[in-house]
């Protein structure tokens, strides 16, 4: 039997994976950006996902209270125990894959921590006030992105529905909720997923984008099951920590 | 009014400490002269963003990867000031760019050395940002408005890189038997050519006097060098570690630090395009901006067809 804290644990760390694994994917632009505005743009972006990670991590290290710490559960959890959404962890691919997908997750983001900033919870309420003032920046600045790019040039069209084409089935995961998600009290995911669906087709339209016919999606990213992307990512990350045990930073 | 006389009143402004703002006369090889410093700078901001930016996506807490994000995106932005005050001096960003690009303009070469532990991330603030606060904190003052005042910013933040740097060599130099080798290493191969980032010794550096009474230079290389020397050399016992120079030894007569010879010939070579990063840093600059044409161009599009369509509501 999974107790409600074991639920809010996953539910916590589940957030906290996708901001830091999309914190960290965007992080890769910092110092390559296609022009120096938007460069400390994406930067920013993910230094804001990077803090809301954190804050998260640290709420569910007092929760889990063994011990582990924002930097143990960031650095020393492997793969199947990331619960990040599939999205978040592909490559960053190029402008287009970057800004899209920022636009996806971050109006999925934007619904959610509306609701959750009311919620009974008071320390993810508080979380998620502050992050609802971030994450409105960045859904602005990425749906303005995507219909820039969709309504730009020819190939800028052509780029963006190619990133559409690979996306979307990476998609249903934002708006369906995993176990540990739908236990908890106060949110409304039927809401979510309407909103989500309502906002996601009007930007498109402007975009002059339409969604693929194929409606498969994949899934798994929130159980542990996920792309072989990740593995490379958290090498990455976790280099340092995984090759001196025990050191302070 | 003659040359002649514009000169005068030119350097009176200057010898009375007013500022030259963008709309004044000026000497045509002032404006030069800080056009090729001020790009040269924006330059070494933007490249000095790779060296470091090589390391974020592994730095080993949250905490310090996100010091690092905005500390590379602290130079982006200072990158952006200076290209910003160049542009009021007649040249264009994008010209720069492709100046930069082509290999054709300088930057500091300081940025052709390779990151290779964390360390460095700790050596580059301590030593790196410690030397450029050093020649930038005069450049508060310098005679040009628009440069002056980007200064001004640039040297706040510098001075945080600065002690974020330290403090990751300090934690560092309290660690385990490795980290200490690694805060040492680095140490190592960030000394001198941190040292010679205040440029050539006066001797050899021509422009110097007529920069100085331009006040766009207000002390000389030397004094520069003597004085980061003289502090890095006391600092460096709070970590615990030592300067890789045999010779540095505290000169009491002098009140200074005496040191040892600098290798010319080595930064000469850097200079010359044959550092160990000289290529991959012009590369990845070369590859952000090739691989963001299409996104430039994309928005110059999207921002004209918004402009046409707002014009034919009107005339509607
Ligand atoms: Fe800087
Ligand atoms: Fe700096």
């Amino acid at each position: 039997m999974i107790t409600e804290k074991e639920q809010l644990v996953s539910f916590v760390l589940h957030l906290a994976d996708d901001s830091l694994v999309l914190g960290h994917r965007n992080s890769e632009w910092t110092g390559h950006g296609p022009i120096l505005e938007q460069d400390i743009a994406i930067s920013n972006i993910a230094l804001d996902l990077i803090g809301q990670a954190r804050n998260f991590y640290q709420y569910a290290a007092a929760l889990k209270a063994d011990g582990a710490t924002e930097d143990t559960l960031a650095y020393l959890r492997d793969a199947m125990d990331y619960k990040n959404a599939l999205i978040a962890e592909l490559n960053k691919g190029d402008w287009a894959v970057t800004t899209l997908r920022q636009f996806f997750f971050s109006t999925s983001k934007f619904y959610l921590y509306q609701q959750l900033q009311n919620n009974s919870d008071t320390t993810l309420a508080a979380i998620a006030e502050k992050s609802l003032k971030e994450v409105t920046y960045h859904l602005r600045w990425s749906a303005e992105w995507v219909i820039r790019l969709g309504d730009g040039t020819d190939e800028s069209n052509a780029r963006v529905k190619t990133a559409l084409e690979y996306l979307w089935p990476y998609t249903g995961e934002l708006i369906t909720p995993a176990s540990y998600e739908q236990a908890q009290p106060g949110i409304d995911f039927a809401a979510l997923k309407k909103n989500w669906t309502n906002h996601v087709l009007q930007v498109l339209e402007q975009a002059l984008l339409t969604p693929p016919v194929n409606d498969w999606m994949q899934s798994g990213g929130k159980q542990g099951i996920h792309t072989e992307h990740l593995g490379y990512l958290l090498a990455e990350m976790q280099y340092l920590q995984r090759s001196y045990p025990g050191c302070e930073w | 009014m003659s040359l002649i006389e514009l000169e005068k009143i030119f350097q009176d402004k200057i010898d009375k400490e007013i500022r030259i703002e963008p709309k004044d006369w000026m000497p045509e090889k002032y404006r030069q002269t800080l056009i090729r410093q001020i790009s040269q700078h924006a330059h070494s901001e933007i490249v000095g963003m790779l060296p470091e930016g090589n390391w974020i996506t592994r730095a080993p807490t949250l905490r310090r990867k996100v010091t690092l994000i905005a500390k590379v995106q602290d130079e982006a932005g200072h990158g952006l000031y200076l290209y910003s005050s160049a542009e009021t001096l007649g040249i264009s960003r994008d010209e720069m760019v492709s100046q930069l690009n082509s290999g054709k303009a300088k930057y500091s070469s300081i940025f052709n050395y390779p990151t290779t532990s964390w360390a460095d991330m700790g050596a580059i603030g301590w030593l790196v940002d410690g030397a450029a606060i050093m020649n930038q904190v005069p450049l508060c003052r310098n005679s040009y408005g628009p440069y002056a005042r980007a200064m001004v910013r640039v040297c706040k933040e510098e001075s945080f890189h600065q002690r974020q740097g330290f403090e990751i060599l300090l934690v560092l130099s309290r660690g385990s038997e490795a980290q200490r080798k690694m805060c040492q290493n680095a140490i190592n191969r960030w000394w001198w050519p941190s040292v010679m980032m205040f440029g050539p010794g006066d001797d050899a550096s021509p422009h110097t006097a007529q920069s100085m009474k331009w006040k766009i230079k207000r002390f000389t290389n030397d004094e520069l060098r003597q004085k980061f020397i003289d502090i890095c050399a006391e600092q460096v016992k709070l970590l615990g570690m030592t300067l890789p120079d045999p010779d540095l030894k505290w000169n009491a007569a002098k009140g200074h630090y005496d040191f040892g010879a600098i290798d010319w010939t080595e930064f000469w070579n850097v200079v010359a395009g044959n550092g160990p990063c000289n290529k991959e840093r012009l590369e990845a600059r070369n590859k952000a901006h090739d691989d963001g044409a299409w996104v430039r161009e994309a928005a110059v599009a999207y921002a004209r067809k918004q402009k046409d369509k707002l014009s034919q509501t009107k005339v509607a």
